[in-house]
Order: C-alpha cells, then sequence, then structure tokens
C-alpha cells in the first residue's frame, strides 16, 4: 500500500464518510474513551505535564538541528555490533535493498510488525511481487490485510472502522473461521493462526519508534507481543526507520516512549517495550542472526529547514487525531493517506506532494486542538494554516470556488463604481433565495454553506446609507 | 567478538541533511545538551521501598496481574499455588543460579517432575530445542532484574541463559520480582541502562519492558487480554531480596 490509498476525488470520500454511520460512531466513541483515559494520564496524574511537553519538544528540536551527526553515531554503533545499515534517499532505493536481502536468504515467508513507514514505501507489494508470502501480524493490521487489503484508517487503531461482524465475516471468508463474533474468539483464532506463522517464517520485517544513537538500539512498543515475536524467531530481520526517529540515549528514549503510550492509548506504558540492539549475541538461542536496518529519507530532508521542520518532531502517537474535529466526522478514508488527521493533513502534502493531497489542509476547522493536545507541541493548525497559504500564493491551486469569489471580489472592489453598484444590488439578486432574513436555500459558492446552515441575507439598507442618513438626523 | 557490519550510502544521505540545515557536515562528538526541562526525575522521588510497592499494587489492578507477596521462606509454596492456578505444566524456566539460592531447587527438579510437571531449564547447547520447548509450554517463569513502580512493569536483560521467547511463546507467564529492584519509574532504568553501558561497552541484545500480559483493542476498541503473548501473567515480590 502507498501513502495514497485512494484515486477518488477528496469531496467523493468525505461524503461518503459521512453516510458511514457505524465508522462515524466508532470514532467518535474512540475519540471520548480515549480522550478520557489520556486526560488521566496526562494532566490529571502530571501536575507538570507542561513540562514533560517542553522536555519532549526540546529533545525532539536538538535531533532535528544535529540529525547527521545522531544518524552517523546510529550507524557506526550498529555496524560496531555487527548489524548492516543501508541509508535509503528514496522509496525505490528502501525496497532494491531489501528485495537483495530478501533475494540473497531465499526467504519467502516473513512476518511483519505494524509499520507506518512500510506501507509509506509500499515495501508489501514489492515483496508479494517477489513472491513471498507477507503476514502482517498487529491484529487490526491482519484484520486489513485479510480484508484484501483494505486501507488503514487510524495510525494507531488502524481497523477502527470495522465492526466485529464485518470482522467475523472476514475471518470467515478467508481464514476459515465457524465462530462468534465476539471479540475474545476472533482474537484468539488470530493468535492460533498466527502463532503458525511466527514459527515458520524466514524473516521478520518491523519498523521502528526511536533508534538510541548512542548505542546503536531501537525501541518497539506494543500491547499484543507480535512484534517480540518477529524479532525473536526468524533468523534475518530487517527494521526501517523513518530517518527523524532517533534520540540521543537511552534517557531521551524513556521520555519519549513515555510520552507515546500516554499519548496514543492512555497508558502508563504499553504492555511491551522491546529494546533491541544488533543482531542475536554469539551464544544467544533466540534473536535473528543477521539484521539490517534501513534508514528512509523519502521527502523528509526536503522538510527540514523549512517553515514546516516541526512537524518531523512527530512521535506518530496519534493524539491530534483523537481530538480532531474534522476527522471524528469523516474519518480516516477520506483523508486518502494512510496518515489521516491533523497530522497526515500537514504531512501528507509534504511527503506525497499538492498534486494529491492539496485539500487536505482545508480539513480542518483551524480550531487548534491538535495543537494544544501534541505531547512533543507541533504546532500542527499553524502549519495547516502555512499550507493554505503556500497552496494559494505559490501553487495557484486554491479551491475553484475560493478562486472565483476572490476574483469577483477583486473586480468589484477595483472600482468604486462597480463596489456602489454591486453592493447595491446584493439585497435584489439574493432576494428569490430570502426568507425572512435568511438565506438558507444558496445559490453558487453559498450552496455548499447553506446545505448545511443559514446564511443571513444582505441588508435592505447598506452601511453607508445608514450612515448618511444618520448624520441627516435619522436613525 | 561479532563481526562488523555493513553501512551504505551513508556520505551522500547525510551531506543532503546538512544541506537542507544550511550548515556543514556536523562530524565531532557534539556536547551531551543540558536539558531546559527535567520532570522525569520528580515522580516519585523519595519514596521507600513500601510506597513504591504500593504503588504498583494499585497499578497492577490496572494491568490485569496479579500480584503475591512473599518472603524466601514462602516462595516455592506461592510460586506451586500460582503455577497450578495456572494448570500446571509444562513449566520453562531461565538458566539462573538465583532459582537455587532462593530454595527453589527442591520444587523444581523434584516436586513438579514427580507431579508429571515437566520443568525445561533454558540451555543454550541445544540450540532451537528450547523455542520448541517453550512454544509448548504453560507456563513461563523469569526473574526480574529492575523493577518499574509506576506502571508495574518488570524488565529483563536476555543473554544465552535467558532467551527471549520464555516471555512470549508459553500461554501464561510468572516473574518474579525482588522487592530491592523496585525503582519509582522508566527514568531509573534508562540511567542504569546507560551506566551498564559506559562501564561494559556492551548491552544487551534484548531488553523487555513487560507490564502484564499481551493485550489489543483492535476490534471496536473492545480490550481482549491475550494476543500474541502470554493470556496470563502474575508477579511475585519476594520482601526479603
Amino acid at each position: 500500500m502507498a501513502m495514497k490509498i485512494s484515486t477518488e476525488k477528496f469531496n467523493d470520500r468525505v461524503e461518503q464518510g459521512i453516510h458511514d454511520s457505524f465508522m462515524r460512531g466508532a470514532v467518535a466513541g474512540a475519540q471520548d474513551g480515549m480522550g478520557v483515559k489520556r486526560r488521566v494520564v496526562t494532566t490529571d496524574e502530571l501536575s507538570n505535564w507542561e513540562d514533560w511537553r517542553n522536555h519532549a519538544e526540546e529533545i525532539r528540536q536538538h535531533v532535528l538541528a544535529n540529525l547527521d551527526y545522531y544518524l552517523e553515531q546510529l550507524s557506526e554503533n550498529i555496524a560496531q555490533r555487527g548489524g548492516h545499515v543501508f541509508f535509503a534517499q528514496t522509496k525505490e532505493e528502501a525496497n532494491e535493498y531489501i528485495r537483495g536481502v530478501v533475494q540473497r536468504k531465499k526467504a519467502k515467508k516473513i512476518v511483519k510488525s505494524k509499520s507506518m513507514v512500510t506501507e509509506e514505501i509500499s515495501l508489501n507489494a514489492m515483496l508479494e511481487e517477489e513472491g513471498c508470502e507477507v503476514v502482517e501480524t498487529d491484529l487490526g493490521e491482519y484484520i486489513l490485510q485479510l480484508d484484501d487489503h483494505d486501507p488503514p484508517s487510524h495510525i494507531v487503531v488502524p481497523a477502527l472502522h470495522k465492526n466485529k461482524e464485518q470482522i467475523r465475516d472476514v475471518f470467515a471468508q478467508k481464514i476459515g473461521y465457524t465462530k462468534t463474533s465476539t471479540p475474545e474468539e476472533l482474537a484468539y483464532h488470530a493468535r492460533v493462526t498466527l502463532r503458525e506463522k511466527f514459527l515458520e517464517a524466514d524473516l521478520g520485517i518491523t519498523g521502528c519508534n526511536f533508534a538510541v544513537a548512542e548505542t546503536g538500539s531501537f525501541c518497539l512498543v506494543t500491547n499484543e507481543g507480535n512484534a517480540d515475536l518477529v524479532t525473536a524467531l526468524p533468523k534475518t530481520q530487517i527494521t526501517v526507520m523513518g530517518m527523524e526517529r532517533l534520540v540521543p540515549t537511552f534517557e531521551e528514549m524513556e521520555v519519549l516512549v513515555s510520552m507515546l503510550t500516554r499519548s496514543a492509548v492512555g497508558q502508563k506504558l504499553t504492555s511491551y517495550i522491546t529494546v533491541l540492539t544488533g543482531p542475536r549475541e554469539e551464544l544467544d538461542v533466540d534473536g535473528p542472526e543477521e539484521f539490517h536496518l534501513v534508514i528512509v529519507d523519502n521527502g523528509r530532508s526536503d522538510i527540514l529547514g523549512t517553515e514546516f521542520q516541526s512537524i518531523l518532531q512527530c512521535i506518530r502517537c496519534g493524539a491530534c487525531i483523537n481530538v480532531c474535529p474534522v476527522y471524528r466526522h469523516i474519518g480516516g478514508h477520506s483523508y486518502g493517506s494512510i496518515y489521516p488527521g491533523p497530522v497526515g493533513a500537514v504531512l501528507s502534502p509534504l511527503l506525497g506532494g499538492y498534486d494529491d493531497f492539496k485539500e487536505l489542509p482545508y480539513a480542518s476547522t483551524l480550531c487548534g486542538a491538535c495543537t494544544e493536545v501534541c505531547p512533543v507541541k507541533i504546532p500542527l493548525h499553524q502549519l495547516l494554516h502555512k499550507h493554505r497559504q503556500v497552496i494559494v500564493e505559490k501553487e495557484g491551486k486554491a479551491p475553484f470556488s475560493e478562486k472565483m469569489l476572490m476574483k469577483a471580489f477583486g473586480l468589484g472592489a477595483a472600482s468604486p463604481a462597480l463596489y456602489n453598484m454591486g453592493s447595491k444590488m446584493a439585497p435584489v439578486a439574493m432576494n428569490p433565495f430570502t426568507v425572512g432574513d435568511k438565506i438558507s436555500k444558496g445559490p453558487g459558492p453559498l450552496k455548499a454553506w447553506t446545505e448545511i446552515r443559514e446564511f443571513p441575507a444582505p441588508n435592505k439598507e447598506r452601511f453607508r446609507d445608514w450612515f448618511k442618513n444618520r448624520e441627516k438626523g435619522g436613525e | 567478538m561479532a563481526k562488523i557490519g555493513t553501512i551504505h550510502n551513508r556520505d551522500s544521505f547525510l551531506n543532503k541533511i546538512s544541506k537542507s540545515l544550511n550548515r556543514p557536515r556536523l562530524t565531532g562528538p557534539i556536547p551531551r545538551p543540558e536539558w531546559k526541562y527535567q520532570p522525569q526525575h520528580e515522580v516519585f522521588k523519595g519514596a521507600s521501598p513500601d510506597e513504591l510497592l504500593d504503588i504498583m499494587k494499585v497499578h497492577c489492578q490496572k494491568i490485569h496481574t496479579n500480584l503475591y507477596e512473599t518472603d524466601l521462606k514462602g516462595l516455592p509454596d506461592v510460586l506451586n499455588e500460582v503455577v497450578e492456578g495456572y494448570g500446571g505444566g509444562p513449566v520453562v524456566i531461565s538458566k539462573d543460579e538465583r532459582f537455587s539460592e532462593w530454595g527453589l531447587d527442591s520444587l523444581l527438579k523434584k516436586e513438579w517432575p514427580s507431579r508429571d510437571m515437566a520443568v525445561f531449564e533454558w540451555d543454550y547447547t541445544l540450540g532451537d530445542e528450547n523455542v520448541r520447548r517453550a512454544e509448548q509450554a504453560n507456563v513461563g517463569i523469569t526473574i526480574s532484574e529492575i523493577t518499574l513502580a509506576e506502571s508495574a512493569t518488570v524488565v529483563l536483560f536476555s543473554d544465552k541463559d535467558h532467551g527471549r521467547t520464555i516471555n512470549f511463546l508459553p500461554a501464561t507467564s510468572i516473574m518474579l520480582i525482588p522487592k530491592s529492584t523496585l525503582v519509582p519509574r522508566f527514568t531509573q532504568a534508562a540511567v542504569k541502562m546507560r551506566e551498564i553501558h559506559q562501564q561494559t561497552g556492551r548491552v544487551a541484545s534484548c531488553i523487555n519492558f513487560i507490564t502484564g500480559p499481551s493485550n489489543s483493542a483492535d476490534i471496536e476498541l473492545n480490550l481482549v487480554v491475550g494476543v500474541h503473548g502470554p493470556i496470563k501473567a502474575s508477579y511475585i515480590v519476594i520482601h526479603d531480596l
């Protein structure tokens, strides 16, 4: 799956989203439930939560400002431990390197733990081209994979848009499941089915929550334990990381992991935090004999040094998604990107280009809830506003209706005579659409507005006429 | 000593980063930053071991984990009770002298085997057979090296005698926790990990922070306890260690 998950138009995707009542109920429930859990372990429990956010922000900013140094240190330390490091400028380079490892190891059976960056570079498609069986082992990702690669709708809870009956049907159709739709039975069936896959896999692939430069380590944060089996059982392991996902030492890793688990799922720590360093040691029995780290740029260095640099502070917790009022109504698929919500609306146009994602910065009320909740203090709503400036001023890609409106206003306001006539004509022109002092079915650019709420009709007396009249002693 | 690994495409990659940052490549060691904020050290600062244990007990209720307390004398009985509660063997344990030092030899080597409860001790000379035994085991037993009170988390370091899969493949998991391993939170464990690395130049190839049994909320956000890792977990805190 590439970063772009739909070829449909943005408005069509939104239309589908707002009419999917199960999805909307699930998203609203998730936002409310996860919001409460997050507040308990952040602002309620830690009276100095703002200090935590400030510390997380200073760590992320320091790393980005010194990124080349820390990446060099990381790669040296991994090589010292016998691991192999490949720096991939593009997704094609990353895939080619991984293809080489797969071919050399004659790997056919691959287990994966959840990784957004591997989705971003379309890794599974390449592996399937190579004739490999690739199994996603995170329960949510596994469900989506079985359902003919249904795209994720949330970065932490990827199958949020599906109900348990739909999941039961997918299991029944694809893996011969015969039991009920209770989550416990479904999860147990996945456990048994996937246990076989873990044991027979010859290659394990993971993402990376944070790499640690000082020791050449990296950590994985999960609740299910799948990443631990992916990294303990196959003889070869490949880990793919976005180039910005690292910290100087274990001490900073600890802070960011704590911020991640609290902000993402409202847990002090998830069930499993696993810190891995290189391949297994000489006499170890489990763990990979061969370890490869693929560090991916794929457009990130073009964000460094720009007004959008702070988006690279992101630790992929999804807290911004869980508070966004727009996401609540349109759901994850409407964004058309593997990265939905406010973070996706900032990141997708930067990594995937404005051609495919120019509407996303407009999928926001700019209310700032995302910025307020972000554990690493990314000014998300300001970045969305900056995107709009770039789209209008540099890219010339403002929405058509906005362009026409601005053009008409520009024409009208440029000439006093036209302005005078226009403002006199407004109540007359709007008369057919006006009931009382409201317009409820507006024409042209007003249509979208009045479909969901009324618009005040232009006042019959213009301000300048009222003012003139007042000076003469009228009311 | 492990072989040195390879590094590909590094210079062009890092040069592009420094160009984007509008400055020359950073090469020399950069000093460790002086952070303006350090809130993590304030959490449960100065708490006594008993207070830390109380904090941990409260959190265990939230992570679906039973916590038992005992002294060394009572340890065999408590361990036996917990394992029986989980339905008995087979049992897999790490190879660790502390089991013997803590008076568990009789239980592990005589009593359980005599009751047809197989006990397998991790043995690196047997290679993959260890993994096969762990996969068949009903109970895995390990010892926490550092224990985080705030999140009720045990910390385990892998090596040839402490296989990673003991904690993941068996259906249930029991962690023995010397009370002296309790620290306030993750912060102290991270400091300790850095110290070990600085003193020895090494870090274990796998360090596990484990907080209760495995779980998932991927289906309609319903919490299901027991997914890929253990379905149940218990902690046994040993007071006089």
